[in-house]
C-alpha cells in the first residue's frame, strides 16, 4: 500500500503535482493530502475553468494510477454509473440451459427433487458473470486503486447523489442479488461541482468540501509560466495583471484560468511582447465568451492595460 | 489540546457553521495527522473539513482567527496581557509612587487574589481569568443579556469577595494601598469584562440569532419597528427559499405510476415478450397555476410589503403565477415582479396603485373584466388582504363566481379572527365563497399558508 501513497507531506504534494504542470495552492494542497491521509473524497467547488477536474488528471498522472471519469448529467442513473446486468447473456444462458434441462435434471423423480437441483442454478445468472461494471463499480474493482472523478455532479439528480453515498463513506457498494462489493483498493476520489444546484448535507458532510476560486495574482503567474513555458516575463505579468482588472468588472462570465491559458497560449503565437490596445481588442474574444461582455470591456482596454503595465515595471 | 478543540467546535457553531460530530471527528483525525505546528495549515484544515460552503469558510476563517487570539486556559498569551496593559497603565504609576513606603507590613494579612493584583504579574493575573473563565463554564454563554452573570461568576471565582474585604480593612489602615487595589480592582473587572465580550463574541452569536428570528417569526407583521424591517426581509427570504427547496425537489420521483403494460410488452417484443424493460405509466398531474391577488391599500401597507416579497417567490417556485395588486383599481404586476429585484418590484407597484383607499368592489370588477379567464378549474386564487372595503360595495358576487371558476380559493388574512365582521370588515361575507379563509399576521403563518397551497400541487 505504501509505495501507491507517496504522499508524505503537503510540500511533497504540492512538489508532485507541480511536477505535471498543476500549480497547486497551499489550500489545495492541504486537501489533497488529507483526503489521502483520512481517505476521503475530496468535493471541489469553484467557478468554471479554474481546474478543477485538471486537479483529478494531475494526482493520477502523478501516482501514475488510471482514472475513471464518469460525467454526471440530467438522468444519469444507477444503470449507467454503477452497474447493470448483461441482459442478452443471460438470455443466451437461459436458452442453452433449456436445451440441457433434461441433462441437468436427470437424476430427479419427484417435482421436489427437480426444483431443489433447479435452485442450485438459480443464483448462476445473478452472479458476477453477468454484471457489467460501469465507472464506479470499476473504480472499486481496479487493484492498484486508481483517482475516480465524478465531473460535475451538481449536473445529476437529487436521486443519484443518495446513490453515490455507500461509495463516498464506505468504499462499497450493495448489489442486492450479490451483495457487498468492497474496493479493493481505495480509490481517490474527486468530485466536482459548478454549485448549478445545492448539494445535499449527506454528500457534503462526506467530503472534504474545497472551494477554488480565481488564484492570487502570483499564482495565476506561476501557472500560466507552467501550462505557457514559451512566455516572456514581462508579458506574463502584464497580461496576468489585466486578467485581474477584467475580473474586478461586473461580467456574465468572468474569464478564467483556462481562459488565461488559452490567451497567453494565442498572445504567444502572435509573438507579442508587451500588451497594447490593437493586440487586447483583436484577442479579447478568447477571454470573453459574451458579445455583451466584450461590449462591456472595451471602453476599459486602455486604462486596464496602463495599470498592468505599471505593475510590470515595478514588480 | 482535546479540550481546546472541543471549544473551538463549540465557537465554530456559534460562528453559524453547523458542525456535526461525524465532522467534528474527521477534523480531528486530520488534525491529528497535521498537528498543531503550522497554523496556516491548521486553519486550511479546518476550512476544508468543517465548513460545506463558500459563507461557512468566510466565518470559520474569523472564528479561527478570533478563537486563537483568544489565550488559552493555563497557558498566558500576550493578548490578554495587552488588554490589562490598558485597563491598569493609568493606575501604575501612581500606584508604584505609593506603593514603597506603605506597601510591606500590610501585605500578610491579604487574599492571595489582592497579592496577585499588588505584584502586577500580569501573566499570573491573565491565567488566573482564563482558569476562572473555565471553571465558569464561559464557553456555555449565548446570550448578550448573561454577561453580567459570567463576569459575576468569573469574580466571584477569582475571590473578589476575599478582596473586597481587604479592601474595607484597608482603608481604615492603610488608604494608598486601598486605592491602589480599587485601581487593580477596576482593571481586572475590564479584563474580565473583555474576556466575556470575547466569549460572547465567539460562542453566541448563532443562538442569539435563532432567537431573534423566532420572536420575529411570531411577530405580527403590520407592528414590525422600521429597524426589524430589513431583517423581517431576510427572514422572508429564507422561508422562501427553503419552500423553493422543499418544492422544486421531488417532483420527478413521484411521477412514476402504474405498470404501462402495453408499452412494455411492445417494448420487449425483441426478448420474445420476456420483460427486461419496464415501461410505467406517468401519473397525471396538475401543472400548479396560482392567481395572486394582493391589497396594497393604506390600511395593510406595512403588511402588503412582506406579502409581495412572498408572491416574488412564488414566482421562483411555481411557474404560472399570475399576480395583481390593486387598492382603488388592480393592475396585473407579474412582469414587474419577475424582472426586477423584490425592492425595485415593489418600490414601482406601490408607486403605481399603492396607499390608496381600498375599493375590494371596484377592484374584483376590474380583474373580471379582464382577467377572469385567467382563472381555470387548476388555477388556486390567492387573495391577500383585510376584506375592509370603506363600505363601498364589497361585490361579493364576483368573489364567488371566482371561486366557482377555480379549484380552490385561499383567503390570507392579516388581521386577527376577532376583528372580521367588525367596522367595514366584510370577511364574513367573502370567506362563504372561500375554500380557505385564514389568518395571516406573522411569518410563520405566512410561511405555512404559502406551503400548503404549493402542496397540494406536488
Amino acid at each position: 500500500m505504501a509505495d501507491t501513497r507517496p504522499t508524505a507531506s503537503i510540500e511533497a504534494v504540492e512538489g508532485g503535482l507541480a511536477a505535471q504542470g498543476y500549480i497547486a495552492s497551499r489550500q489545495i494542497a492541504t486537501a489533497v493530502y488529507l483526503s489521502q491521509q483520512i481517505e476521503k473524497p475530496i468535493l471541489v467547488e469553484g467557478p468554471a475553468g479554474v481546474g478543477k477536474t485538471e486537479l483529478a488528471k494531475a494526482i493520477a498522472a502523478w501516482r501514475g494510477m488510471k482514472m475513471i471519469r464518469l460525467q454526471c448529467y440530467e438522468g444519469l442513473d444507477e444503470a449507467k454509473a454503477l452497474y447493470e446486468w448483461k441482459y442478452a447473456k443471460q438470455l443466451l444462458y437461459t436458452q442453452i440451459l433449456k436445451d440441457k434441462l433434461g441433462e441437468v435434471l436427470g437424476g430427479a423423480q419427484t417435482l421436489h427433487a427437480a426444483l431443489d437441483q433447479l435452485h442450485t442454478f438459480g443464483d448462476v445468472f445473478f452472479s458476477k458473470e453477468f454484471v457489467e461494471p460501469r465507472p464506479l463499480l470499476q473504480a472499486l474493482e481496479q487493484p492498484a486503486g486508481c483517482v475516480l472523478l465524478i465531473d460535475e455532479i451538481d449536473k445529476s439528480d437529487a436521486e443519484f447523489e443518495s446513490l453515490l453515498l455507500e461509495i463516498l463513506s464506505d468504499f462499497q457498494v450493495t448489489i442486492p442479488e450479490l451483495g457487498t462489493v468492497s474496493a479493493v483498493a481505495p480509490p481517490t476520489v474527486i468530485l466536482t461541482s459548478n454549485s448549478e444546484r445545492d448539494l445535499g448535507d449527506a454528500l457534503k458532510r462526506r467530503c472534504l468540501h474545497l472551494h477554488i476560486g480565481f488564484p492570487e495574482q502570483k499564482l495565476e503567474e506561476r501557472i500560466v509560466e507552467s501550462r505557457v513555458p514559451g512566455i516572456s516575463q514581462t508579458l506574463r505579468k502584464q497580461m496576468v495583471s489585466f486578467i485581474h482588472e477584467i475580473r474586478s468588472l461586473d461580467l456574465k462570465k468572468l474569464p478564467s484560468v483556462s481562459e488565461a491559458i488559452d490567451w497567453a497560449r494565442v498572445l504567444v503565437l502572435l509573438e507579442t511582447n508587451e500588451l497594447n490596445h490593437e493586440i487586447v481588442k483583436d484577442t479579447l474574444n478568447v477571454l470573453l465568451k459574451y458579445e455583451a461582455d466584450i461590449e462591456a470591456a472595451t471602453p476599459q482596454i486602455s486604462t486596464f492595460i496602463a495599470k498592468a503595465s505599471r505593475q510590470g515595471v515595478f514588480s | 489540546m482535546r479540550e481546546n478543540l472541543h471549544r473551538f467546535f463549540r465557537a465554530a457553531r456559534g460562528a453559524g457553521v453547523r458542525v456535526s460530530p461525524a465532522e467534528s471527528i474527521d477534523a480531528m483525525r486530520a488534525v491529528a495527522k497535521i498537528g498543531f505546528t503550522d497554523r496556516a495549515i491548521l486553519r486550511d484544515t479546518f476550512l476544508l473539513t468543517l465548513a460545506k460552503t463558500q459563507d461557512e469558510k468566510r466565518a470559520l476563517g474569523d472564528c479561527f482567527d478570533l478563537f486563537f487570539s483568544q489565550p488559552e486556559p493555563q497557558q498566558d498569551s500576550s493578548e490578554q496581557s495587552k488588554s490589562d496593559d490598558n485597563d491598569e497603565s493609568g493606575a501604575n504609576p501612581s500606584a508604584d509612587a505609593h506603593g514603597d513606603t506603605s506597601g510591606g507590613a500590610a501585605n500578610e494579612n491579604i487574599g492571595p487574589l489582592a497579592q496577585m493584583l499588588l505584584s502586577q504579574d500580569r501573566s499570573a493575573i491573565s491565567t488566573a481569568v482564563a482558569n476562572a473563565s473555565g471553571a465558569a463554564l464561559l464557553s456555555d454563554i449565548r446570550y448578550f443579556t448573561q454577561r453580567g452573570i459570567f463576569q459575576t461568576r468569573i469574580l466571584d471565582a477569582m475571590g473578589i469577595q476575599r478582596l473586597r474585604d481587604d479592601i474595607d480593612e484597608l482603608t481604615a489602615s492603610n488608604l494608598a494601598l486601598a486605592e491602589r487595589l480599587q485601581d487593580a480592582l477596576n482593571g481586572l473587572r475590564g479584563a474580565v469584562r473583555d474576556a466575556v465580550s470575547q466569549a460572547l463574541l465567539l460562542y453566541g452569536r448563532e443562538e442569539a440569532e435563532n432567537l431573534r428570528n423566532e420572536i420575529l417569526r411570531n411577530a405580527p407583521l403590520a407592528r414590525i419597528e422600521p429597524r426589524q424591517v430589513e431583517q423581517m426581509r431576510t427572514l422572508i427570504r429564507q422561508i422562501a427559499r427553503r419552500l423553493r427547496e422543499r418544492y422544486s425537489k421531488p417532483r420527478k420521483r413521484q411521477r412514476r405510476g402504474h405498470l404501462d403494460v402495453r408499452r412494455t410488452l411492445r417494448r420487449n417484443a425483441a426478448w420474445g415478450g420476456v420483460p427486461f424493460l419496464t415501461a410505467w405509466k406517468r401519473k397525471h398531474r396538475d401543472r400548479p397555476k396560482i392567481v395572486a391577488l394582493c391589497d396594497v391599500s393604506g390600511s395593510v401597507a406595512r403588511v402588503s410589503d412582506f406579502f409581495l416579497l412572498l408572491i416574488h417567490s412564488l414566482h421562483e417556485v411555481v411557474d404560472d403565477v399570475r399576480s395583481f395588486a390593486f387598492s382603488g383599481h388592480l393592475i396585473e404586476v407579474s412582469r414587474i415582479l419577475e424582472t426586477k429585484s423584490p425592492e425595485e418590484a415593489m418600490k414601482e407597484i406601490m408607486a403605481k396603485v399603492g396607499f390608496g383607499s381600498s375599493d375590494y368592489g371596484n377592484s374584483f370588477a376590474d380583474f373580471e373584466d379582464e382577467w377572469m379567464s385567467t382563472v381555470t378549474p387548476q388555477t388556486t386564487v390567492i387573495v391577500l388582504g383585510d376584506a375592509r372595503s370603506n363600505n363601498l360595495d364589497p361585490r361579493a358576487d364576483i368573489l364567488r363566481r371566482i371561486g366557482e371558476r377555480s379549484k380552490r380559493l385561499v383567503w390570507l388574512n392579516p388581521e386577527g379572527r376577532m376583528t372580521w365582521g367588525f367596522g367595514d370588515s366584510e370577511m364574513p361575507r367573502y370567506a362563504t365563497f372561500c375554500s380557505v379563509v385564514r389568518q395571516c399576521s406573522t411569518a410563520k403563518q405566512l410561511e405555512r399558508a404559502v406551503s400548503d397551497i404549493v402542496a397540494t400541487y406536488q
